[in-house]
């Protein structure tokens, strides 16, 4: 039966005034500063704007005839798979246990929660110290153990720290929505899985995940988002893209070039290859992945 | 800490303000100083303020030195930059570049009736500050250079004799090894990697590290610094790291820490970690010139210079002009400067600070802190006037990368050296496109 859904209006300029902040919100934090940086990205700037000249597409050109650049496609690729699957998963899993823990789960859901309240670049900074070389804490008690760790000139261990420490910082966020998720589900059919004879490995992968779905596409969206913008401030105090550019994602060099290097033109052209990607990876998960999900 | 004895600092500046009936011209002055660094620049300030009554200086402490260059940026961009800027040396021909953004510091001592006078000045230092023309673009304020610091300690520990540190290369890989042999784990290591091992070492031999006398010549400077002596030199370092005597411990300034631990035993680094390290070290420490490769003609010739100088924005009132004008005159004292050099380490500008200094005992009192105005002092040749180059912040961060691929061993010194030379020019192409 299909139920319409729309809601129907009389006067024309009804809908337009309620939608109007929702839409001034958007213009004001997306449009104008998405605007801003495809006008810049066909520009070349000195650091003050004292000079400016249209370049057409230079920038771009000039991106795609850099190898460095192009490396970071996969570096990033590679930190977003990592981050995306790490966290999602660890956060599932503890949001699981959480769930089912009777006594203190108060303190355990706090403790779990309180990573979130930490900025990224904080974030960076104290995994920098567990694992910096000569003075690091973990470094210290890997060398005991007879392995060599110095992410600054081995890059495996440099993605594992930063991508260690992005996970680490997004868990909280999985966990409170997986648990909100968990707890929304009715008990009544996990009961009747289990008079049914279904463990509670059959339990879990039966009901709850799909179950679950919802909850599960919007946090990867959500994480796939927060690997490709929002780590650069972790890279930046872990790594600073080292060694030579093995953790260089692309955010980082947007935002390596746009404040430190103050390349305006090129940085405004990475963020508008870093648009496009992003708003292809949404559209491919709404029309491919979300197929799966069951509201 | 430091928020504490800023806000004291502002209570300070607010009750002493509130005094006199007359306003006061205010200048702002931006500035990257942490620590006892910020007390050195708040303590300037409050020295002028108290020196007359026309004008008051106003110091903010605005983030490391890319920070308050980007927030000066933007500031200037929307119309309230300060006055004073502290500019890092990298940044030199960013600011030279920007024309309409600046005045020269020498027309604002000119204009307001002060005799400025180069030659009362450190040759390498004013050389780097001033344009072909002569004139004085910026005024050199914090400047240090690269030294050789040594921990006394473990030389003697390793048989060393710790009066003679190594001149050369070679003496110091033969230390190197006798330290390691010594159980020392980290036998030498290095901060700013670029700065000290080929832009400093590059003037330091007489030889040139890019075209146009390093940029000095003008624009249309390229990388030239994968000459055979400069693929020498990191191949040397390569085989160090290889053999375990040199340690690399990240970019920037990363190395200072392990040898104020006295966990490395050598570092070239910055002469402005004097202060840290006095404070720090729990060891005898000793500071060397920088080692060289003996058979080079001209060398040792003179070290390069790093930390900032104090630029004047464009498009503030005469009036203010002529505080800016008055402040400079007042730090150009040479009891002033002498007093600064002793107590931040950094290089003494002008050479009646650095007699006076002599004169006062103070290097005598304090072995090692003239070593790096030695290496400074000398008459500098075209070869060795400083580096100034456009993108040099980029430029830097290219040779961090590529130089760490050859400590990891994915690079030979000399494809490194080509790779970073080819770079590094598209940065300087690019700049010379935006700043026509």
């Amino acid at each position: 039966m299909a139920v319409e859904k729309r809601v129907r209006f009389r006067s024309w300029w009804l809908p337009w005034v309620l939608l109007a902040p929702q839409v001034a919100v958007i213009a004001v934090f997306f449009f104008w500063p998405a605007g801003q940086a495809l006008l810049q990205s066909l520009q070349q700037q000195d650091a003050f704007g004292l000079s400016v000249e249209w370049v057409g597409l230079d920038n771009f050109r000039r991106l795609l005839a850099d190898e460095s650049y192009l490396d970071s496609f996969q570096t990033t690729a590679l930190f977003s798979v990592l981050v995306a699957g790490l966290g999602l998963s660890l956060s599932l899993a503890l949001a699981v246990f959480a769930d089912r823990v009777l006594r203190g789960a108060g303190v355990y859901k706090t403790l779990l929660i309180w990573p979130y309240a930490v900025a990224p670049a904080v974030a960076g900074v104290l995994w920098l110290f567990m694992f910096a070389p000569s003075i690091g804490i973990v470094s210290y008690a890997l060398r005991g153990l007879g392995y060599e760790w110095n992410h600054l000139l081995n890059s495996g261990q440099a993605m594992a720290l930063i991508v260690f420490a992005a996970v680490w910082k997004q868990i909280s966020y999985n966990f409170l929505f997986f648990l909100a998720g968990l707890q929304s589900i009715p008990k009544s059919l996990i009961e009747a899985a289990a008079i049914d004879g279904a463990g509670p490995w059959r339990r879990f992968w039966t009901v709850v995940f799909p179950l679950l779905s919802p909850t599960t596409f919007f946090l990867l969206v959500i994480n796939v988002v927060y690997a490709f913008f929002d780590t650069f401030a972790i890279v930046d105090a872990a790594t600073e893209g080292g060694p030579g550019k093995d953790t260089a994602i692309l955010v980082y060099k947007v935002y390596y070039d746009g404040f430190k290097a103050l390349d305006l033109g090129g940085s405004a052209a990475q963020s508008v290859v870093l648009m496009v990607i992003v708003v292809a990876l949404t559209v491919v998960q709404f029309r491919y992945v979300e197929k799966k999900v069951n509201y | 800490m430091q928020l504490k004895r800023l806000s004291l600092a502002a209570l300070a500046a607010a009750a002493l303000t509130s005094l006199p009936a007359q306003a006061q011209t205010e200048i702002q002055w931006w500035h990257s100083m942490t620590g006892g660094l910020n007390d050195w620049v708040v303590d300037l300030a409050n020295g002028f303020n108290a020196s007359q009554k026309d004008y008051k200086v106003v110091p903010t402490y605005k983030g490391s030195y890319d920070e308050s260059m980007t927030a000066s940026i933007a500031a200037f961009r929307a119309g309230n930059a300060p006055h004073i800027l502290q500019v890092y040396e990298v940044g030199t021909a960013t600011m030279m570049a920007a024309r309409g953004a600046v005045v020269p510091v020498g027309k604002v001592l000119a204009d307001a009736g002060y005799k400025f006078e180069p030659k009362a000045y450190i040759p390498a230092v004013v050389g780097y500050y001033t344009a072909p023309s002569g004139q004085m673009l910026s005024f050199p304020f914090n400047s240090s250079t690269t030294v050789l610091n040594y921990n006394k300690d473990l030389f003697r520990k390793a048989g060393l004799d710790p009066n003679r540190p190594p001149s050369t290369w070679p003496e110091l890989v033969g230390a190197a090894a006798k330290l390691k042999a010594s159980g020392v784990a980290c036998p030498f290591t290095t901060s700013w990697q670029s700065w000290t091992q080929l832009e400093s070492f590059s003037t330091w031999h007489n030889t040139l590290f890019a075209t146009q006398n390093n940029g000095f010549g003008g624009n249309g400077a390229r990388l030239i610094f994968n000459s055979p002596l400069h693929v020498r030199h990191i191949e040397n370092l390569a085989n160090m790291a290889q053999q375990g005597l040199f340690h690399y411990r990240g970019r920037g300034n990363k190395g200072d820490a392990p040898f104020y631990s006295g966990e490395c035993a050598m570092a070239t680094a910055s002469s402005s970690t004097y202060a840290s390290i006095k404070k720090n070290a729990k060891f005898e420490f000793g500071i060397a010139p920088l080692p060289y490769y003996p058979e080079v003609p001209g060398a040792p010739q003179n070290t390069i210079i790093g930390g900032a100088s104090l630029w004047v924005m464009a498009g503030k009132k005469p009036a203010e002009y002529k505080g800016v004008a008055a402040f400079f005159n007042y730090l150009t004292n040479a009891e002033i400067q002498a007093k600064s050099h002793q107590r931040t380490g950094y290089l003494p500008i002008t050479l009646a600070s650095f007699k006076l200094s002599e004169d006062s005992g103070f290097y005598k009192q304090n072995p090692g802190t003239d070593t790096a105005v030695n290496q400074m002092i000398r008459k500098t040749t075209d070869k060795s006037r400083g580096v100034r180059l456009g993108n040099f912040n980029q430029i830097r961060a290219i040779m961090d990368e590529e130089l760490e691929q050859v400590w990891a061993g994915k690079k030979t010194a000399k494809q490194a050296l080509d790779d970073a030379v080819k770079r590094g020019n598209e940065q300087l192409a690019r700049f010379e496109a935006a700043n026509k």
